[in-house]
């Protein structure tokens, strides 16, 4: 931008602005330089330590926490059981509050709701865990279900500000002339504003279930880990990817630990790859 | 309340037109608002029942005393807050410049390309799971931080009480750190979207005066966005507070009172998490309980002063997730 006008007749105190203007902005450079490095530095490291483990055996079988290290098939089950029970569970939900924020929230009753939820994404996911150990893991046993309702809570602000944030950019004439038509409001709604919402709906809870994807507190208090294959996610402990890296970090054994960052660069690609997926949706919406 | 009577009063009226579709979506959309708010309290509630017998048996005093002793039974809580509030605290004092540095760079330095996809890789920071930098901070960043940063560190900072001793790899210093990475992005992100809602004019009107642009950014801008920024640490501060898995991996969890920062400590969350699957007997886990409704309450009043200070400021769509 327009830094240093005065070139004719520069005193000493302007040599010492413009040194001091350059300096700081190295530092901004700097800064954002450490940042990028140092994600670069994590992901990299990942990948390479990770790849290395990677084999046809790695993904066939069970986990172990001892001796020669396992695989994570039975990991990878219990992901993807957690994941999708907890996206049948959190994302309607959370559509459904998100609907009520944006139709019916414009009030002292809406406000309270909406800062309750910004403050709810906040909370720990611990809390959120114990909470479901006290409720259902106390009267049922560990199971990956209350571990996929874990889960959903913590998706749940997340999908619901999101659809907020969508269904108010719909523009007031298409629902005007929905509602015109004689459709009632849930119709219009249903037929008419969500599925013009729709992209948008769907990036903000692909970005929820990546966040969920990641979440490794809340399922110590619920499906607790397991070294076996289990199929029933009412009954019995189960294993998750997210649980297997945690416990590999703390192994003694040097094939568990090196097992661990096999199951960490799949956590991680899982991660990024629905992050890219949501910001792609995104971007095909804004073109359009 | 009024206008929870207000919308029961137009319920009947549309029963009473035979509009059901509507009175029912509307009871569905009333429903699972008010969900957010009942499931909120009900985590809440769920902690401080669980929590009654360890309440019974210490009372109050379970905040600052510093007994952990499974064997005998005696529980405190003073050595856990202490080593959440000062990792919390570190991270934020470090990622304070650095993401308020990376927030001043995509506003009033890099152009729009560069700006978003800087933008994009700030976030990606933010979308790597806790557990995976556990597990990077333990074995990479500890191990280089042992060979590469403790030399020259101890000489200089080694006097200094509160940074005394012998260096750990697994320390509550480390476990900061990596607080600092994770809650990065939060600090970037809403510290960017208060820039960038400093009006136009302000910026040009210090330029207009012959400004250099840090300058115009430290006295036209900075001041302006002040509200925000301290929102977007204190988010940081209580996203670091309740950070679970990256620090119970790296931070040592040794459950006593620490005097330096190279030492190991323990967090509310770490040692709940460390301990939950051999914690037996009711007191125990009452006191785990009890530790996590602790945390709760300090991270909900940390966010809520945050939101409230965004809120004020802010005039750009504050993202629940803090994300871009």
């Amino acid at each position: 931008m327009a830094a240093g006008q005065l070139e004719s007749g520069a005193t000493a105190s302007d040599r010492r602005r413009k040194l001091m203007d350059k300096f700081m902005t190295g530092v901004a450079y700097f800064f954002t330089f450490i940042a990028i490095a140092v994600l670069v530095w994590v992901i990299a490291y990942v990948i390479v330590r990770g790849i290395s483990v990677w084999s046809p055996a790695f993904f066939s079988e069970n986990t172990a926490l001892f001796g020669d290290g396992g695989g994570i098939y039975n990991a990878m089950y219990g992901t993807f059981v957690i994941v999708l029970m907890a996206i049948a569970i959190g994302v309607p939900m959370g559509i459904m509050a998100g609907i009520y924020l944006a139709e019916f929230g414009d009030n002292r009753l809406g406000d309270f709701i909406r800062f309750i939820a910004d403050t709810m994404a906040g909370i720990p996911s611990i809390a959120v865990g114990l909470f479901m150990y006290g409720l259902l893991i106390l009267i049922m046993g560990w199971n990956a279900f209350a571990g996929a309702c874990a889960l959903a809570i913590l998706m749940l602000p997340v999908v619901a500000r999101t659809t907020e944030g969508i269904i108010r950019l719909v523009p007031g004439e298409i629902r005007e002339a929905s509602l015109a038509l004689g459709l009632p409001q849930w119709k219009t709604m249903l037929r008419v504003v969500l599925p013009t919402a729709a992209g948008g709906i769907i990036t903000g809870a692909f970005l929820a279930v990546a966040r969920a994807a990641g979440e490794t507190a809340p399922l110590i208090f619920t499906i607790l880990g397991s070294n076996f294959f289990n199929s029933n996610p009412m009954e019995g402990a189960m294993a998750a990817v997210s649980l297997y890296v945690y416990q590999a970090s703390s192994s003694p054994y040097q094939a568990v630990q090196e097992a661990g960052w096999g199951a960490a660069l799949v956590l991680l690609l899982f991660v990024l790859g629905l992050n890219f997926i949501a910001r792609a949706i995104a971007f095909t919406q804004k073109q359009n | 309340m009024l206008s929870a009577l207000a919308s029961r009063f137009n319920l009947l009226k549309q029963f009473r037109q035979g509009n059901f579709g509507d009175a029912v979506f509307k009871i569905l959309a009333y429903f699972f608002g008010l969900f957010l708010l009942f499931i909120t309290l009900f985590i809440m509630y769920q902690l401080l029942f669980q929590g009654i017998p360890a309440i019974r048996e210490f009372g109050i005093g379970f905040l600052w005393s510093t007994e952990f002793d499974p064997v005998q039974q005696q529980f405190g809580a003073l050595q856990f807050i202490q080593g959440t509030l000062v990792t919390a605290f570190i991270s934020m004092f470090l990622a304070a410049p650095i993401g308020i540095g990376i927030a001043a760079f995509l506003v009033e330095i890099a152009p729009e390309r560069v700006n978003r996809v800087v933008g994009f890789l700030v976030e990606m920071l933010a979308a790597i799971p806790s557990v995976v930098y556990g597990l990077w901070g333990i074995f990479v960043l500890a191990p280089f931080l042992r060979t590469y940063v403790e030399p020259w560190l101890i000489p200089v900072v080694g006097w200094i009480p509160g940074f005394e001793g012998p260096f750990r790899g697994y320390s509550v210093f480390t476990a900061s750190l990596v607080l600092t990475i994770m809650i990065l992005p939060t600090v970037a992100a809403i510290s960017r979207n208060v820039f960038q809602a400093v009006p136009r004019d302000q910026r040009e009107a210090m330029l207009a005066l012959g400004s250099t642009r840090w300058e115009m950014f430290s006295q036209a801008v900075l001041p302006y966005a002040k509200g925000g920024v301290i929102g977007a640490l204190a988010l940081a501060l209580g996203r670091a507070a309740g950070e679970t898995m990256a620090v119970t991996i790296i931070i040592g969890n040794a459950r006593r009172v620490f005097t330096s920062v190279f030492d190991q400590g323990a967090t509310i969350a770490s040692v709940i998490a460390g301990n939950f699957t051999d914690a037996s007997g009711g007191v125990y886990i009452s006191s785990l309980f009890l530790l996590g409704f602790v945390l709760f309450i300090l991270t909900l009043s940390i966010n809520v002063a945050a939101r409230l200070l965004i809120r004020a400021t802010s005039t750009g769509p504050t993202n629940p997730t803090g994300g871009f």
